[in-house]
């Protein structure tokens, strides 16, 4: 009996521990293999952009942004590099045509097409909590993997992987 | 003075994040829709409930939840739609499944090995 305290002991300390390591800020994604939600909004070229934009048979990565969001500013490389090889989709989390294109025209459009966020309600279907998140998408429409934060130059490869590994 | 301070005391007696403009008119719902707020945990503050959190995120679910139910839908059927999109983390009770299992059982575990060794020792 007084082992087997011992051993229970030891492993909830090692469970503990192992709990330590992780950042309580970043909350997994419920909609890690699940196909993309159904959403409906303006896109910033006037036109609609829907989940049909997103129906392709291509990998591709949805990025949730704005122009008001600091960290936003601070990945927008690493973004121009990943788009490079990869289709970029953009939604803006309530932000206003006009801060946005100011935003576009000071650092580079790297996304294919953009989607405006008025009310933040698509951001809620994606379970999006804070900006930014990035979504990467597999060929069938299946959501693969989520970052939470500027993608850093640190980050870039294991995106990249990833990527790779879906094509 | 007094009279200021007996002005602000009166005022004073709720202090919630939820702004004027969110209130529904509807009493009933908006008292479900506080039953909501209350049992969803805010992702970006983490030990306040949604109802009470200045977040931004916080305020955008409360509006979905009041929207939610003027259009009809059930607090249920709410509460599942949110859940399925921010996964357990947004529930202040988890639900209870195997993997969540441990998190229900160990307590009781914990309480049942504390009364035995407390019983042992007495004798």
């Amino acid at each position: 009996m007084r082992y087997l305290l011992l051993i229970f002991l030891i492993f909830c300390i090692y469970i503990f521990y192992e709990g330590l390591k992780k950042d309580p800020k970043i909350i997994p994604s419920n909609l890690i293999y699940k196909k993309i939600p159904d959403f409906y909004i303006k896109g910033y070229d006037n036109s609609e952009f829907s989940v049909q934009d997103l129906q392709n048979k291509n990998v591709k990565i949805v990025n949730f942004f704005a122009s008001w969001c600091p960290p936003c500013r601070i990945e927008h490389e690493q973004l121009k590099d990943l788009s490079q090889t990869v289709d970029l989709f953009g939604v803006a989390k309530k932000n206003k045509m006009i801060d946005l294109s100011l935003w576009l025209g000071e650092l580079g459009n790297p996304y294919k097409r953009i989607g405006m966020d008025y009310q933040g309600l698509t951001s809620i279907e994606w379970g999006v909590y804070g900006l930014p998140e990035t979504f990467v998408i597999d060929k069938d429409g299946i959501i693969k993997y989520r970052h939470v934060g500027p993608i850093m130059k640190r980050d870039l490869s294991k995106i990249k992987n990833i990527i790779e590994s879906l094509r | 003075m007094k009279y200021f301070f007996l002005f602000f005391f009166i005022f004073c007696f709720e202090i919630k994040a939820i702004e004027p403009d969110e209130i529904l008119e509807n009493k009933e719902l908006e008292k479900i829709a506080k039953e909501i707020g209350k049992e969803l945990r805010c992702l970006v503050c983490q030990n306040e409930d949604i109802e009470n959190s200045n977040a931004d995120i916080a305020k955008d679910l409360r509006l979905l939840v009041r929207k939610k139910l003027s259009l009809g839908e059930s607090k249920k059927e709410i509460i599942d739609f949110i859940h399925s999109k921010y996964g357990d983390f947004i529930l202040f009770s988890p639900p209870i499944r195997i993997d969540t299992a441990g998190l229900w059982a160990l307590p009781i575990f914990f309480f049942i090995i504390i009364t035995c060794l407390f019983f042992r020792q007495k004798r």
